[in-house]
Order: structure tokens, then C-alpha cells, then sequence
């Protein structure tokens, strides 16, 4: 079949051969000035995202009566809590560090904007978690703050009070996009490569 | 653990010591990660202009 054939697989394959090579998808090689301990923030953040998702998923199957009352299901409940406070952590920390070393540059603005997206929807998903608590903080969180969603117009359709929709919320389609988000974060870092350190001399290399 | 946390207040800047210690906790570990030296962080070097 020739390379302008009408079949959209075969221009798909080329368009990700052409933009985005094995050999960068996964590199076993890095530019020296990724030695660096700051580049390891965005690594761990993957790494706590992948312990937010196992644990969630195990907690998901077995319900809030089993981590509320079973040694098990707290433990899982504990690693679930404590996976999601890293995620933020190192993400906050991968966040100063790409702000310091300008990782917009060189044509890495919507890798930026998606992180900020990420950041964002991660804030939406941890606080449909404390509302998915089944306790009285999350009790407590939801009765304060539907007079803040009210207020902002948005209480009609996005109701703290009804557990239902944050659990779903909360479960199904915020972690999916989330998921989502750093799939393609990370694709678009592998495209282009991490960010050149700016020139001590005061110029931008490109 | 039931109890209320601790307030430092200064000024307009109102914040629990539990968060405080995060975001102290956080900057000490990007200062650290700045500075610390990264292991085979040399052996990088040949590939310094790919």
C-alpha cells in the first residue's frame, strides 16, 4: 500500500512515527542536565498517581462499610489518604521546578497548560474524596461547602449534599480524567524532550 | 487526633502548623534536590549534545 493511500490507520501509524519515534517514547539515554534530582518530582508524582489508582480501585470494589470497619479496608483507606497527599506534594514540588527552569519554552506551552489542567481537575477529585468519606468530616465538608457552590451558581448541578454523584464523581469520571491528562502530559514531554536549563548567559537556547 | 489544630497567625497570614510543616517540609526538599548530587549524574555527560 502506498504512503498516500486513503486508509486513516496507515496515516496514523506514520503520523506517530513521524512524531513521536519509539526511541523517544521510551529513551535509554537523557541530555546531561537531566542528572538532577529536580527532575525527578514529576516521576514520583506518576508513581504516587499509580498507588492513588490501585488503592482507589481496591476501596471502590469493597465499599465504605468494609473501610470503616475491617483492619484491611483502613489500612487500604490510610494508603489511599497517604498516596494522594505525595501526588500533591510532588506534583506542587514538579510544579516549582518547571516554573523555575520556564518548561513552557520551545514550543512546550499546551504541556504546561495540560499540567495546569491536571492540577486543577486533581484538586476537583481530592475534594469529591473527602465528600465520598462517609463520615462526619466529609459531613462537615459537604454541609459548609454547598453554601460556597450555591453561591457560585453551580449547587443546582453539582450538588455536595447528594453522595451519589460525588462518589461517582469521585470514582469514575475524575480519575479517568485525570489518568487521561497525564497519559498525554507525558507523551508530549516524550515528543519534544525536557526542557533545555536556561543559558547562564541570559539568552534562551532554543 | 480529634483536637483542633494549632493557628500560627502573622499579620493577614493565617495557617495551621500541620500545613506549615508540609510547605517547610516541601521547600527544604526542593532546596535538597537542587543541591544534592545526582548519582551517575556524570556519566551523562558523553551525551551532552544529542
Amino acid at each position: 500500500m502506498s504512503a498516500t493511500s486513503n486508509s486513516w490507520t496507515l496515516r496514523l501509524r506514520q503520523a506517530i512515527d513521524r512524531h513521536l519515534p519509539m526511541d523517544h517514547l521510551l529513551p535509554d539515554r537523557q541530555p546531561y542536565y537531566v542528572g538532577s534530582w529536580v527532575y525527578v518530582f514529576g516521576v514520583v508524582t506518576i508513581a504516587a498517581l499509580a498507588w492513588v489508582v490501585v488503592s482507589g480501585v481496591v476501596l471502590a470494589f469493597f465499599g465504605p462499610q468494609w473501610w470503616h470497619d475491617s483492619r484491611v479496608g483502613r489500612f487500604f483507606n490510610s494508603l489511599h489518604f497517604w498516596s494522594v497527599q505525595l501526588f500533591f506534594i510532588f506534583m506542587v514540588l514538579h510544579l516549582w521546578g518547571q516554573y523555575f527552569m520556564a518548561g513552557w519554552r520551545s514550543g512546550r506551552a499546551a504541556t504546561w497548560m495540560i499540567g495546569v489542567v491536571i492540577f486543577a481537575v486533581s484538586i476537583l477529585t481530592a475534594f469529591t474524596g473527602y465528600l465520598s468519606q462517609q463520615n462526619f468530616d466529609a459531613q462537615f465538608i459537604a454541609i459548609n461547602a454547598k453554601d460556597a457552590m450555591n453561591s457560585a451558581g453551580i449547587g443546582a448541578f453539582f450538588n455536595v449534599l447528594n453522595f451519589g454523584q460525588m462518589y461517582g464523581l469521585h470514582i469514575m469520571l475524575l480519575p479517568i480524567g485525570v489518568t487521561i491528562l497525564v497519559v498525554l502530559h507525558i507523551v508530549m514531554v516524550r515528543t519534544r524532550g525536557v526542557v533545555k536549563p536556561i543559558d547562564p548567559e541570559g539568552g534562551m537556547r532554543p | 487526633m480529634d483536637t483542633p489544630a494549632t493557628y500560627f497567625h502573622w499579620g493577614f497570614i493565617l495557617i495551621s502548623v500541620p500545613n506549615l510543616l508540609v510547605i517547610a517540609g516541601m521547600v527544604v526538599l526542593f532546596a535538597i534536590a537542587l543541591v544534592a548530587p545526582f548519582p551517575h549524574g556524570k556519566e551523562a555527560d558523553d551525551v551532552r549534545n544529542k
